[in-house]
């Protein structure tokens, strides 16, 4: 851990947000990990997506369960709502956060064992549902915070630090979220905050439940030759051919976007994505072709990055459940529980 | 881009913006942090090497540093930096035996100085320990020269100028008080090795207006006049006091005047106040002690009845914009019993035979080389106020020490123009993962106010010194302030895996990776933060190993603070202080 905070030094004028915010309103506490840690990254890119987002820091809410990548929520938005569950809880926590309150944006941090081991059943039925929230897992293919065992996400003949190659099958979060049905998937890389702050953007944007993969490496314990998670392998072999911008039509000129056949979609309140894939017919709507690009890529060693995937259409939590538009905690308590007579009424029409 | 030569002495030097604005070159933020440690005479002899008058220059200095100081970019106001000098000086032990010594064996070359002040003493203060005899002629009876007569002892008493004075003077110089050097070509005649001339610009400008010298007991000439109450030959003035000029004398005259019974001292300026060209605190002292400043007034005649003064004419002005061109508004009358002329000052050099080879200027001043300070004339140096008319101490002292370096390596049949190279190292301050040996936590204190004497005690007593220095809790704030410029975030290229952690960390935003460019402007628009201050150069890496791309910092936005450092996994970034050493005489010898 740093020896001092991170002081605030008022050298020039800070550029400010449309409320009026700096940069550094986004921050939270000193990060207690290792220097180095991709995580760290995350948080930043994190960071730098709320704050061009204008998001009023207390309108996030932070969820994370166990883990080094479940401790990174202390390091930003200290301004925001939260919680730390337990081990592999975050998306049930998140859920029924989410039923309570629809009108926040929820952030939540996992990592490869929070939510690919313990909490894997969770974050596939968050999945299903379509949680309405961002769900970034920091993927770094150990457990760093018990000194460097394979995580589930580790890649089969990839070498731990001293040595011994993993022979077990990993869980590709992607591939697993495409199957399930998920609405927005992407994978990114804390090492390229130019690709990971649109991914970002457009996420918080995403009606439903956005996953991100972002491999960040453990600098302790698996940033090595023979790790598949470390800088120089991902730099490596990244295929960073699936290129996100994200426009936010409240503040660009539409006459500026570029007409050079780049694919748009457009996000659920007014934002775009803009797609430039270097693969000709790559087309992040359809799940097969998704689907079977990185199956392919995976297949020739590759790692490809990018929002891969992203459907608007799919209802998310709240349009599957029929719930009230106004957030459930701003309802009036009488309407909320309108009392025994209105349940026995209630009853009554099963008879 | 060409990545930065860290090697290059000058590199770092200019990033240590107060070292790099000072003329001797002052280590500053080391001795600093000797006084954050409490280790005073250390402090001390760190000033001393480069500007050998710590105690004199912590009260006297025109500041050159502090303007330059990277914190006042920060928060508005530079370190005090001139004041923590003078606690170094102050709160000092005996460092009489850290002195050096001139050794028992000469080599049997003699040097001669004309005038015992900052320039000369410099140049004795480097040679003697050479071996060198040297001489010095002063036409005074005490030492110090301007120092000593032209600085009220109200704010550099005598005691402080006779003892650093004497840490030169006792290494053996041979000094002739009462010797006017009254012929160049009859001292060049004494068969010294070489002559130093350091006589000063000791003659104030008159000002020849009508009635000027109707009474001449009441119109002084500043320099003058202050010579006469350092040496108690004046003790007493009129109470009302106009004192004609703009600069740091005229402050010092007219601040005298209050103490010698000047109850309504007036300072008369030609143009507004933001051309004046004394420093802004000398003005506010002045000010402190009720001494009325009027602008926008030229004088026009000296007005007498009866041969007695009693007042000056002045026309009133109206400026342009930029103050360039003036329009008369009025004519006004200003009564006043004396009035002192602090317009400016020049050289005088009657006692330079033409014909000898020493060649002058059209302004009347030497013709001498500004790196080696020889004059057209060999064997022949000139430095200080003598040399390029009137600046201040700090540049006599960084003249003097050039010219010791010629003078040596004319003793030694070495061409002048062979300067010793300056030197520096880079020393890693890292004392453990998260712990450097400096205090690397920004401290937001504001700039620490000198506390004065009470105005009604500094008017009883002429001698008595207006500054009290900075107070034990002032000073550890102080030192608190400064940023240590010398302690660089210094970068290994093949070290970095390109994490991110140092850009993410810094709070000041200064540092980026980015793709390679061959233009500088488009490099300076592609940083996190765009690096407009021209003035400041950007620190730029060798291609990284994973991806070709550069790092690079801006130097003008880095406060040194270690975050990057402290975040960097492999210490591609570590923190290293820049030790400069300049090239001094008889370090040529050892090369």
């Amino acid at each position: 851990m740093p020896s001092i905070k991170k002081p605030l030094i008022p050298l020039a004028a800070m550029p400010k947000n449309e409320i009026g915010l700096t940069i550094r309103d986004y921050e939270g506490s000193m990060s207690t990990l290792c220097a180095g840690c991709g995580h760290d990254s995350v948080t930043a890119a994190i960071v730098r997506a709320l704050f061009e987002l204008s998001v009023p820091p207390h309108k996030v809410v932070k969820m994370s369960g166990i883990g080094c990548s479940s401790k990174t929520t202390a390091y930003f938005d200290s301004a925001a709502h939260g919680f730390n569950s337990a081990h592999g809880r975050m998306a049930p926590i998140a859920t029924g956060a989410n039923a309570a309150n629809r009108d926040a944006l929820y952030v939540g941090i996992s990592g490869d064992g929070d939510s690919l081991s313990i909490g894997a059943g969770h974050m596939v039925h968050a999945i299903r549902r379509n949680v309405h929230m961002i769900y970034v897992i920091e993927n770094n293919g150990v457990y760093g915070l018990t000194k460097g065992q394979f995580s589930a996400s580790a890649d089969i003949g990839s070498a731990a630090k001293h040595g011994e190659a993993n022979t077990v099958a990993p869980v590709d979060p992607v591939m697993l979220a495409l199957s399930l049905g998920a609405s927005f998937v992407a994978r990114s890389f804390s090492g390229d905050k130019e690709q990971l702050v649109p991914i970002l953007k457009a996420a918080a944007q995403h009606r439903g439940l956005a996953l991100i993969d972002v491999i960040s490496p453990c600098v302790q314990f698996n940033n090595h030759y023979g790790s598949t998670k470390s800088y120089r392998y991902v730099r490596e072999h990244e295929l960073r051919e699936i290129d996100p911008d994200f426009i936010d039509t409240g503040r660009e000129i539409v006459a500026d976007l570029p007409r050079d056949g780049a694919l748009m979609v457009a996000m659920h309140d007014g934002g775009l994505v803009r797609f430039r894939t270097l693969p000709a017919e790559y087309d992040p709507t359809d799940r097969e072709a998704a689907m079977h690009y990185v199956n392919q890529a995976h297949a020739r060693g590759e790692i490809p990055t990018g929002l891969l995937f992203v459907d608007e259409s799919i209802p998310d939590v709240h349009e599957l459940n029929h719930t009230s538009e106004t957030p459930l905690v701003e309802l009036p308590f009488d309407e909320l529980c309108p009392g025994s007579a209105e349940l026995e009424e209630f009853q009554q029409s099963f008879v | 881009m060409q990545a930065t030569d860290i090697g290059d002495p000058n590199y770092f030097h200019r990033v240590v913006e107060c070292q790099w604005a000072c003329p001797a070159h002052t280590n500053v933020p080391e001795y600093i942090r000797l006084i954050a440690q409490g280790r005073y005479s250390d402090a001390y002899m760190v000033n001393r090497e480069t500007n050998v008058f710590p105690g004199i220059l912590g009260r006297t200095c025109d500041r050159p540093c502090e303007p330059a100081c990277r914190r006042d970019r920060v928060d508005g106001s530079p370190v005090a930096i001139c004041r923590l000098k003078r606690v170094a000086s102050d709160l000092r032990d005996d460092i009489t035996g850290l002195l050096p010594v001139a050794p028992e064996g000469k080599n049997g070359k003699r040097v001669a100085c004309i005038g015992i002040g900052p320039a000369s003493l410099t140049v004795a203060n480097d040679l003697m320990p050479l071996g060198y005899a040297v001489t010095i002629f002063e036409a005074a009876s005490q030492p110090g020269g301007l120092m000593r007569t032209s600085i009220p002892s109200f704010r550099l008493p005598a005691q402080v100028l006779e003892e650093e004075i004497g840490y030169i003077v006792d290494m053996g110089v041979d000094v002739r008080y009462d010797s006017p050097v009254t012929s160049l070509g009859s001292l060049l005649g004494d068969g010294y090795d070489a002559v130093f001339i350091g006589s000063g610009a000791p003659r104030g400008k008159d000002l020849e207006l009508e009635g000027r010298h109707d009474d001449p007991t009441h119109v002084h000439i500043g320099l003058d006049w202050l010579k006469s109450v350092a040496f108690g030959h004046i003790s007493s003035i009129g109470e009302r006091v106009l004192v004609i000029g703009v600069g740091n004398t005229a402050m010092d005259c007219c601040r005298t005047a209050r103490r010698l019974g000047g109850g309504d001292v007036k300072i008369m300026a030609r143009r507004p106040r933001q051309y004046f060209k004394a420093s802004p605190w000398e003005l506010e002292d002045a000010e402190e002690e009720q001494v009325e400043i009027v602008v926008n007034h030229a004088p026009r005649r000296f007005v007498t009845e009866n041969g007695r003064l009693v007042g000056m004419e002045f026309d009133v002005l109206e400026w342009d914009e930029h103050a360039r061109q003036s329009r008369k508004l009025d004519t006004v009358f200003l009564p006043c019993d004396d009035v002192i002329l602090a317009i400016g000052q020049e050289n005088a050099f009657p006692w330079v035979e033409r014909g000898l080879g020493l060649e002058f200027t059209s302004d009347g001043l030497p013709v001498v080389d500004a790196v080696t300070m020889q004059t057209t004339l060999a064997g022949v140096f000139a430095g200080g106020d003598a040399a390029f008319g009137p600046k201040n101490i700090i540049w006599a002292v960084a003249h003097g020490h050039e010219a010791a370096i010629s003078i040596d390596n004319h003793c030694r049949g070495i061409p002048v123009g062979e300067r010793p190279p300056a030197q520096m190292a880079l020393t890693s301050q890292k004392m453990g993962l998260t712990e450097w040996s400096y205090n690397n936590d920004y401290n937001p204190s504001p700039r620490q106010q000198m506390g004065h004497v009470d105005l009604t005690k500094r008017f009883q007593e002429l001698h008595l010194e207006v500054e009290l220095g900075f107070s034990a809790e002032q000073t550890m704030r102080e030192v608190q302030r400064c940023l240590n410029c010398d302690v660089q975030p210094v970068f290994r290229a093949p070290l970095c895996i390109e994490c991110d952690a140092c850009i993410d960390i810094c709070p000041v935003a200064c540092l980026t990776i980015t793709r390679d460019t061959d233009s500088e402007s488009e490099l300076r628009s592609m940083l996190t933060v765009a690096a407009e201050n021209l003035e400041e150069p950007l620190y730029i890496s060798e291609p990284l190993a994973q991806t070709g791309r550069i790092m690079v910092k801006d130097e003008d936005l880095c406060v040194h603070c270690g975050l990057c450092a402290e975040r960097c996994p492999t210490a591609a970034w570590n923190m290293e202080k820049f030790d400069l050493r300049l090239g001094r005489a008889g370090i040529g010898a050892l090369l």
